[in-house]
């Protein structure tokens, strides 16, 4: 039963991780980021490492979005590459 | 502070406005200071569970960013000013080595707690308020730091 959790939580990192590099909006970018910050959290909470969860959660979810979108404010929205 | 800056200050000012989004702007008012709260906890139990000065510092710094996310920066600013940012952090910063040098002080290492000048406490009380202080010190460091890196990106 543990390992379907985990191994659900595995499948939706991956998924976010490859949207989140190939999206063109760079907001929904920086927001894919920060959801997979949020489920490398949760993995570190299954594997027992409440203290590392807790730092990714505050600092990955929390504060690395915020920048990002302050970052993203100051330049153009959408990529052009 | 470039010019560009101030352009892009005022027009963030302009866009988040408060009248534009009532629910952004109520919700954010009420979540941070339960964020605030949160920050406190995660601090003052950092001895004993998951926690501590670094993760409840970038607590108190989410909330304040968030305020200055959502309600722009001119009315964000008499929770945080962005002049005593810096002073604080540096603040922060001397309350972590001042202790650490008051132990060298009175003859131990650097940051051992048991050498603090309090000798109406046992060593074991003595170590833990160490610690405390020494977070208190972390705090205010992370805390005023992540809210200057916020203010200088938008350079206001």
């Amino acid at each position: 039963m543990h390992w379907m959790i985990e191994f659900l939580l595995f499948v939706i990192l991956i998924v976010s991780a490859v949207v989140g590099l190939s999206v063109r909006n760079l907001l929904a970018a920086a927001v894919i980021l920060t959801i997979f910050s949020f489920l490398t959290a949760a993995i570190m909470v299954s594997l027992g490492a409440i203290d590392v969860a807790f730092t990714e959660a505050v600092v990955g979810a929390g504060a690395v979005g915020v920048f990002s979108i302050v970052a993203i404010l100051m330049t153009s929205r959408k990529s052009r590459d | 502070m470039s010019s560009r800056n101030v352009e892009l200050c005022s027009k963030e000012t302009t866009m988040m406005a408060p009248t534009e989004s009532p629910i952004i702007h109520l919700a954010s008012r009420g979540i941070s200071p339960v964020i605030l709260l949160i920050g406190l906890y995660v601090f003052f139990h950092g001895h004993y569970s998951p926690g501590g000065g670094f993760q409840g510092g970038v607590l108190l710094a989410a909330a304040i960013l968030l305020l200055r996310l959502s309600l722009g920066t001119s009315l964000s600013q008499p929770i945080m000013p962005s002049w005593i940012t810096l002073r604080l952090s540096a603040l922060g910063a001397l309350i972590f080595a001042g202790i650490g040098l008051v132990a060298v002080l009175f003859g131990g290492n650097f940051l051992d707690y048991h050498f603090l000048p309090m000798p109406w406490l046992d060593p074991a009380y003595l170590r833990y308020y160490g610690i405390l202080m020494i977070e208190v010190g972390v705090t205010i460091t992370v805390m005023t730091t992540l809210v200057s890196i916020y203010d200088d990106l938008l350079g206001c």
